[in-house]
């Protein structure tokens, strides 16, 4: 890896509470990600993969350890400083879409950039990427009246409208079928390499994973290089 | 965005947007028609004090401005009154309370009658000519059915109708005044004198002057412009404290139906709020967009309200134009629409609060 680091994470832990039971669930995870890099995270589930992207989403703070995301301490972050993280350093994309339903496509994205603050939707370059994921005709659609390729792609579009630095793909093609996760793992790959966008993706896909450039395992909390 | 956003949430679920409107509007509805009423039919009471002609009103001792003692002024208290300065003329009538708010029926002297206020128009019939006959106002005729002849029972006795006349002179039913006064055992006697004085300017001199009378030192005494001004809400026995609790329980409803249709609303877009939360949205921007919802709820339920208060008007004067009367108090339409909006923003905190402090990675993973 040759590329600056964009995320560099050191000796993270995460401990949850479940009853009365404490729940290790990242256990010392070290790992450096470059700018520009498409990384895959595999791994069984409650391996931590999730907790890993959760925390560096802020959605969740971390118990103990160190994260810088872009030269920011993200484990220094308040909870306000971790909802602007959410709006402009990294994007969520999921496996279930989690597009708002009561919304079509275009209100969805527009509804990240409003909440960011910004006005990105009809700026050229975003065009571009609407052109890229093939969806600018779909605009208008809700989304149960959307394929699941294609919320897939509006739920990138919206990742993405914001100009992210980090995009968090969580088992992005776990819903799809093999025509349409080759079709979005192939636009990920496009919009890693067309715009240079990091990429972290969760899966269980071999085959998705070498859609990336580099794969790691994770394995009872910890992050095994491969 | 966000405003769309809450539009089209109330879109989502018609049926519950529908519900929750409805019921907002019942709830506005609710003080309108109260709010109304009592206005309406005080204006009423007013607009036939009015509309009897005088200037001055004595009334039997012991009496509010809206409630009515026995009837116990003696006859001769007429011609006293009319021994004194400046006064044109006196008519004394007798007042025997009915059913309803500020009903009642009135016995009097035809014939002085006609002298003192100009007598009654005739929509039918003609006035009465022996004991059994009575003359009824149109909004009595139209609520009871009735018309220039019918057979009515009142006061345990059978009457015909002589007459039905235009409403806007002190009662609704009117009979002969010793007939009244016998079948109430109070023969002899008179609630109220209206009195006329020979020159307007000095009404308020010659009221003074009356109230310095020995015989009347216990009559409330008033020119007709200060008993009017009094009939007002403040002085209906009762009336303020009945709104109180009117507007009280409006509130309570408001704030229950809004609570219920919030609190499941929450529940429903637990994932949605996970979502949001995921795109940067703040605790804040999640209650105020429920505040939103719940605001744009009430104002269309109000509106609708607004609207449910012209039907029950029309519904009032249809079936009950006798016994209540209805006005559309428009200074109400801010008024009830203001405390509809506190109501449901109080019913939507709680399921805000929730809402906002929920766990967006709990959320995120809600089935």
């Amino acid at each position: 890896m040759n590329k600056a680091p964009i995320i560099e994470i050191r000796e993270l832990t995460k401990t949850y509470r479940v009853g009365e039971v404490d729940v290790q669930a990242l256990r010392g995870v070290n790992l450096t990600v470059g700018d520009g890099e498409f990384l895959a995270i595999v791994g069984h589930s409650g391996s931590g993969k999730s907790t890993l992207f959760n925390i560096l989403g802020g959605l969740t703070p971390a118990t103990s350890g160190t994260i810088r995301l872009g030269g920011e301490d993200l484990l220094a972050m308040s909870d306000i400083e971790r909802t602007k993280l959410r709006r402009g350093t990294v994007g969520f994309v999921f496996q279930k879409y989690n597009l708002l339903p009561t919304l079509n496509a275009h209100d969805n994205i527009s509804l990240a950039e409003e909440l960011a603050g910004r006005r990105h939707m009809e700026e050229a370059w975003f065009q571009d990427v609407l052109a890229t994921l093939g969806i600018a005709h779909r605009l208008n659609h809700k989304p149960r009246a959307m394929s699941g390729g294609e919320q897939q792609r509006v739920a990138i579009a919206r990742a993405l409208v914001n100009r992210p630095k980090i995009l968090l793909a969580d088992e992005p093609t776990g819903n799809l079928d093999t025509e349409n996760s080759a079709a979005v793992l192939g636009i990920l790959r496009g919009l890693n390499k067309r715009y240079g966008q990091t990429i972290l993706m969760i899966t269980h896909n071999p085959e998705a994973a070498d859609f990336a450039d580099r794969k790691v395992r994770m394995k009872d909390g910890r992050v095994l290089e491969e | 965005m966000t405003n769309k956003l809450v539009l089209e949430n109330l879109k989502h679920r018609p049926i519950r947007t529908l519900l929750v409107l409805f019921a907002i509007a019942i709830q506005v509805n609710l003080m309108l028609t109260l709010v109304g009423m009592s206005y309406g039919m005080l204006n009423d009471f007013q607009r036939r004090s009015r509309g009897v002609g005088a200037d001055i009103i004595i009334r039997a001792p012991g009496t509010s401005v809206l409630g009515l003692s026995a009837p116990s002024m003696k006859e001769g208290m007429v011609s006293y009154v009319l021994k004194q300065p400046h006064i044109a003329s006196a008519m004394g009538v007798t007042v025997h309370s009915m059913e309803g708010f500020l009903n009642s029926v009135t016995g009097i002297d035809l014939k002085l009658f006609e002298q003192f206020s100009g007598g009654f128009v005739f929509k039918q019939g003609r006035p009465w000519q022996g004991d059994r006959e009575i003359v009824i106002d149109e909004y009595y005729a139209a609520q009871r059915k009735l018309k220039a002849g019918s057979a009515v029972n009142m006061l345990n006795r059978d009457w015909v109708v002589s007459g039905v006349v235009e409403s806007g002179k002190m009662s609704r039913i009117f009979m002969p005044i010793q007939v009244l006064q016998d079948l109430t055992s109070n023969t002899g006697k008179f609630s109220q004198i209206y009195v006329k004085v020979d020159d307007p300017k000095r009404v308020e001199e010659v009221v003074a002057q009356l109230k310095g009378l020995p015989g009347l030192a216990e009559n409330p005494i008033y020119s007709m412009e200060a008993f009017t001004s009094l009939i007002s809400i403040d002085n209906a026995p009762g009336l303020r404290p009945f709104l109180n609790v009117i507007v009280g329980l409006s509130v309570v409803i408001g704030f229950l139906v809004v609570f219920l249709s919030l609190y499941t609303a929450v529940l429903e877009r637990t994932r949605e709020i996970g979502i949001l939360k995921s795109l940067g949205a703040t605790p804040f921007f999640v209650i105020t967009l429920l505040f939103r919802e719940t605001i744009a709820l009430s104002i269309l339920g109000g509106a609708m309200g607004i609207g449910f208060s012209y039907l029950s008007q029309w519904l009032i004067a249809v079936l009950v134009p006798a016994s209540l009367q209805m006005q559309i108090v428009y200074e109400w339409w801010p008024i009830s629409i203001s405390i509809a909006i506190f109501a449901s923003l109080v019913g939507a905190l709680y399921p805000g609060v929730k809402a906002a402090k929920q766990d967006a990675i709990e959320a995120l993973a809600y089935e």
